[in-house]
């Protein structure tokens, strides 16, 4: 989907908070904590619960912490998943939990096709509803193949709890002037994308 | 009765707590697994298993050639363990005139189980947004001012296999023991937004 987290290449940000200021949130801690029992006992996986941060309203998403976000889409999962509801889990803190929008289906992959390092590869013109890990950055543009990575369940596919085959993801070399003609620094983006996100370039 | 959902939002800390007594009233949690969980995280997961890494690649060229062929294996070789979706390790080999960096923009995914939980400024939203498109100018903000030859390779961590940065060993630590070099490795220079050795602007 096209999401508020798809920040990459997004302007009007401003300097990176650096060095980071210390803080102590204990709360912090316990959310990793439940959101790794929640994901051992496969009560989800971790493709689900990318997808469910994607979903959170953006304002929310632009504005929560790093980890208030993992607590919206633990919440949320439970929730679609049965273990809770919302009507529980509001009587608990006596108030409002905001939680992520409602999931629409997702995709299987394209049949397979084979790519070689040095191949040309284009990145389909796509626009995905679902969850999706190809950023928007790189759709439509074309790159190198640098790299081969072993194969992963597809995300688009496990990201909406379907039965998802794995399948390669390629180590993709675009110049950013490809990227951002005229409107970025010069450097070597890698990026790694799934098989079926990709089609071979025309030479 | 006043709908909870039209009062005002609880604290993240209030809703963190619902949450932990959803999980162990129907999830089946153990009463210890927040802390288990916590004190395993916090004392293994840690930057200076990466930082060895680094340090045996330094003094051991064929430590080295492993590590860059498969990262995953040679950490597995000193006893560093993986999350089950980590399913490769790829090890970026920075030089005088290549500098590596690694972001996610998508979310904020890092080999924490070998370079440690990530730092706030690698999940902030504007790192996320910027070091893509505009590396050399972020990084220089960061105070790492590359010179203008200097080849930037930005790494987006999209799938799921994960990087680190092999850093160049600064030249007046050669012959140092492995144990001190392990000292001086950074985490922010595993990510790439520093270096070890001293550049040119």
């Amino acid at each position: 989907m096209d999401g508020m987290h798809d920040l990459g290449g997004k302007q009007g940000f401003g300097r990176v908070n650096y060095p980071s200021p210390p803080h102590d949130e204990t709360w912090e801690p316990l959310v990793r904590a439940l959101s790794a029992f929640a994901l051992r006992k496969h009560i989800y996986n971790m493709d689900e619960m990318r997808h469910a941060i994607e979903r959170m309203a953006p304002r929310h998403y632009m504005t929560a912490p790093y980890y208030e976000r993992h607590l919206t889409a633990v919440a949320t999962l439970l929730v679609e998943k049965d273990v809770t509801t919302r009507e529980e889990l509001e009587a608990l803190v006596q108030g409002a939990f905001p939680l992520s929008g409602p999931i629409g289906p997702g995709r299987l992959p394209s049949p397979p096709q084979l790519f070689m390092i040095g191949d040309k590869v284009c990145v389909k013109n796509e626009f995905v509803p679902g969850h999706v890990r190809m950023p928007a950055y790189i759709r439509g543009k074309t790159g190198v193949v640098v790299g081969i990575s072993p194969p992963y369940p597809f995300p688009d596919a496990a990201g909406h709890a379907m039965q998802a085959p794995t399948e390669p993801t390629y180590d993709v070399r675009f110049r950013s002037r490809d990227l951002w003609p005229d409107s970025c620094d010069e450097a070597l983006n890698h990026v790694g994308v799934f098989q079926s996100y990709l089609e071979k370039a025309e030479t | 009765m006043v709908n909870p959902s039209d009062q005002p939002t609880a604290s993240a800390e209030e809703r963190a707590s619902a949450l932990e007594i959803v999980l162990r009233r129907k999830g089946e949690m153990p009463g210890t697994f927040v802390e288990d969980f916590t004190d395993h995280a916090e004392e293994k997961w840690i930057t200076e298993n990466g930082a060895r890494m680094v340090a045996r690649a330094w003094v051991d060229p064929g430590f080295r050639a492993r590590m860059l062929a498969d990262g995953k294996a040679a950490a597995q070789e000193m006893g560093f363990e993986f999350p089950e979706h980590h399913r490769q390790l790829v090890v970026l080999e920075n030089s005088k005139d290549v500098h590596n960096v690694i972001v996610c923009t998508l979310c904020s995914c890092t080999a924490y189980t070998i370079i440690g939980a990530a730092p706030d400024w690698y999940k902030d939203i504007d790192y996320r947004a910027r070091v893509v498109r505009e590396s050399r100018t972020v990084l220089k903000e960061m105070g790492l001012d590359l010179p203008a030859t200097t080849e930037i390779r930005v790494w987006d961590t999209t799938a799921d296999h994960r990087y680190m940065v092999l850093p160049v060993q600064p030249p007046e630590t050669t012959g140092w023991p492995e144990e001190k070099l392990v000292k001086i490795v950074t985490q922010d220079a595993m990510i790439g937004a520093a270096r070890l050795d001293k550049m040119e602007g």
